[in-house]
């Protein structure tokens, strides 16, 4: 079999002993992101990524792999012992983590969790290892007009299936889009956008400065205002008769961690949906398909099972249209893919064409990953209760001065920095009004991919509009955008005739 | 919240009108020789998308459809992050001034002593640990050198000394 040689390769550069270093320290630093409260997975690569240039670059996109997973575990963290989601991604652990703490079974939620995640991201690694090489096949004869129609699917998903106000999903598209486009004009090198006639922009806008400006200072700013008061730190101890109490536990729910997974894995993959919708369906399914539901909600060892495994096993499923399609499935792999852009690894199919050793090295990388993030997050626990305490002034004014060094490091320019604190403060603003932030991310990486292939393709073809449709696979996903992107219209036409009905 | 919903719709209509103003330096239009839009045509429109769209929403609010209820801001939360944005804005615009190895220490010292309270102990152990950090991975390790200002002279020693 040609999967298993490529993983046995893969095995031979994730286990190298620089790689195995990197992914420990990825999943430590992770796990400490993902355990404060207000910081996720996608405000930790954002803050890290700067960091990375320390290592190759192969070894810093595994670094980044290893911080979103360790995020993913350690948003339990804060979900169990302050009753606040360490993230977005584990608010559904809240709901029955929280009361198992006041019960006393701090420890054992904290084992459920741990072992939950580390049956999420194990199920959705192998489906993603069985998945990737076929869909990078099929992505391989995609030409200009289906990467323009797929990345408009992935956009059109957000109008569809985002769930927040359709006019401001619209807005931060095209703002994202507009951003993008600052520089020099792709096609013919001239100069656009260049706002006050500063220099500064004619290198455009970098996907960095944007995510650092939104989910560093932004996140700090909107974390002031929810963090007035300091929190109550619940105390876990941790003994190893309790580990075998919650292992014996956590082997009776086999059915809710599989459904967990899947669940996980697939609404990953899609870009509007991912680890928090995917959650909080996959404590849905397990409260209605268990025997004790009424359990559910105050303190059920399924209910901190089910959402943990789902959003470990989303941001695997994330990962994979990023690395085989190049379109990103989260937030935190947009920014993945800016960095692996970055460092000249372009993902796609190509990418499995050209860089194997790349590729099956970071496949590989997330199986040890997650051993290594199991065994950190078990290990750790004291230390977390005790990092909790951390009070949160100390916690914001370091993040900050990351965000200033972090921003300025890349090109070395004040330029970037003055952007941060404006993108930071625009951000903030623009979530406190309820603007989805995830759109912008996303479009500000996939803009230039949107424009040039759209122009390539209207180039190529005379200026024929039609081209997007005469080839099927371009008009399929054509046809799928204009689907999502007709859901809120019918949704808003239904509601108007439900109510003169009633009326 | 409505009046702030009503302010951030004018202001993204303001940004994009500013955004279309600028695009219009290139060709918006379809290029007949070529096939296919002008330099200008992707920005341009897509800031027309975002102007209609915040229109739309301007129009929402002002219909009284909105249902959000609720200040957006409460005076003590506007306080502390106007405070702290304008920390940091005093900290950037000092970088290139007096050097990140002096701004960046000020700046902890206010939040930390005088934003956060926080014990002399904990102040200064951050305040010295954070350049030190800062100089070896970013200087020495990364050979990215950090903005000095007016403390360029005093970092000669230290260069010759790494490098």
């Amino acid at each position: 079999m040609e999967l298993i040689g490529h993983m046995m390769d893969g095995f031979a550069t994730s286990l190298s002993p620089l790689n195995l270093m990197i992914v420990v320290l990825g999943v430590t630093a992770g796990l400490f992101i993902g355990a404060m409260p207000g910081l996720g997975s996608v405000n930790g690569v954002a803050i890290v990524l700067p960091l990375t240039f320390i290592v190759p670059p192969s070894s810093a996109i595994i670094l980044l792999a290893a911080i979103y997973y360790g995020a993913m575990y350690g948003g339990a963290v804060s979900s169990i012992l302050l009753g606040i989601p360490g993230a977005s991604t584990a608010v559904a652990t809240t709901f029955d983590g929280r009361p198992m703490a006041q019960q006393g079974k701090a420890g054992l939620a904290l084992i459920a969790a741990a072992v939950a995640s580390f049956v999420g991201g194990t199920i959705s690694v192998i489906l993603f290892t069985l998945f990737a090489a076929p869909l990078a096949d099929i992505a391989l004869q995609f030409g200009p007009p289906e990467e323009f129609a797929l990345v408009l699917l992935a956009f059109t998903t957000f109008v569809g299936l985002g769930g927040d106000d359709v006019l401001k999903t619209i807005i931060m598209i095209c703002l994202g889009l507009a951003l993008s486009t600052v520089g020099l004009d792709l096609i013919s090198g001239q100069p656009r956008l260049i706002f006050f006639d500063q220099p500064g922009f004619y290198s455009g806008i970098s996907f960095l400065v944007l995510a650092i400006g939104a989910y560093g200072v932004g996140e700090i700013l909107y974390t002031i205002e929810t963090s007035k008061s300091a929190p109550q730190v619940t105390p876990a101890r941790l003994t190893f008769r309790e580990l075998g109490h919650g292992l014996k536990e956590m082997n009776r729910l086999w059915k809710t961690m599989s459904f967990g997974s899947l669940i996980g894995f697939f609404v990953g993959m899609l870009p509007a949906a991912g680890a928090t919708p995917a959650a909080l369906m996959a404590y849905g399914l397990a409260k209605v398909t268990s025997k004790n539901s009424d359990q559910f909600g105050k303190g059920a060892i399924e209910g901190v099972a089910a959402p943990e495994t789902a959003n470990n096993a989303a941001s695997t499923g994330s990962l994979l249209p990023m690395l085989t399609l190049g379109i990103p499935g989260s937030p935190t792999t947009a920014l993945l893919l800016g960095g692996m852009v970055m460092w000249g690894l372009v993902p796609g199919p190509m990418l499995f064409i050209e860089q194997p050793d790349f590729v099956w090295g970071l496949i590989s990388s997330l199986y040890t990953a997650n051993f290594a993030a199991v065994l950190v997050n078990l290990a750790l626990i004291p230390v977390f209760v005790w990092a909790l305490r951390m009070p949160f002034t100390v916690l914001c004014a370091l993040v900050l001065i990351l965000c200033i060094v972090g921003g300025y490091a890349p090109s070395q320019k004040m330029h970037d920095v003055w952007l941060i604190v404006g993108f930071g403060v625009g951000g903030y603003l623009l979530r406190k009004a309820d603007y989805p932030m995830a759109p912008l991310v996303l479009a500000l990486v996939l803009g230039p991919l949107m424009e040039k292939s759209f122009r390539q393709t209207l180039i190529a073809e005379q200026g024929n509009i039609l081209a997007f449709i005469e080839r099927p696979l371009s008009a399929t996903f054509i046809a799928i955008s204009a689907i999502f992107f007709l859901l809120p219209l019918l949704k808003y036409a239904r509601g108007l005739t439900r109510s003169k009905a009633t009326a | 919240m409505l009046i702030a919903d009503r302010l951030i719709a004018a202001a993204i209509m303001a940004m994009s009108a500013y955004f279309m103003w600028h695009a219009m330096v290139l060709p918006i239009g379809w290029n007949g020789m070529t096939g296919g839009p002008g330099g200008g045509a992707f920005p341009f429109w897509l800031s027309a998308i975002m102007f209609v769209c915040a229109g739309a929403i301007l129009v929402r609010s002002l219909r009284g459809k909105s249902d959000y209820a609720g200040d957006f801001f409460d005076p003590d939360t506007l306080r502390a992050v106007v405070t702290v944005v304008i920390a940091l804005v005093v900290t950037i615009a000092l970088i290139p001034w007096v050097g990140s190895y002096i701004a960046l220490p000020l700046f902890l010292f206010w939040y930390l002593k005088i934003f956060g309270k926080h014990s002399w102990a904990l102040t200064l152990s951050i305040i010295i640990g954070t350049p030190l950090f800062l100089f070896f991975f970013f200087e020495v390790t990364l050979k990215i050198l950090l903005p000095k200002g007016l403390t360029e002279p005093f970092f000669v020693p230290l260069y010759a000394m790494f490098f």
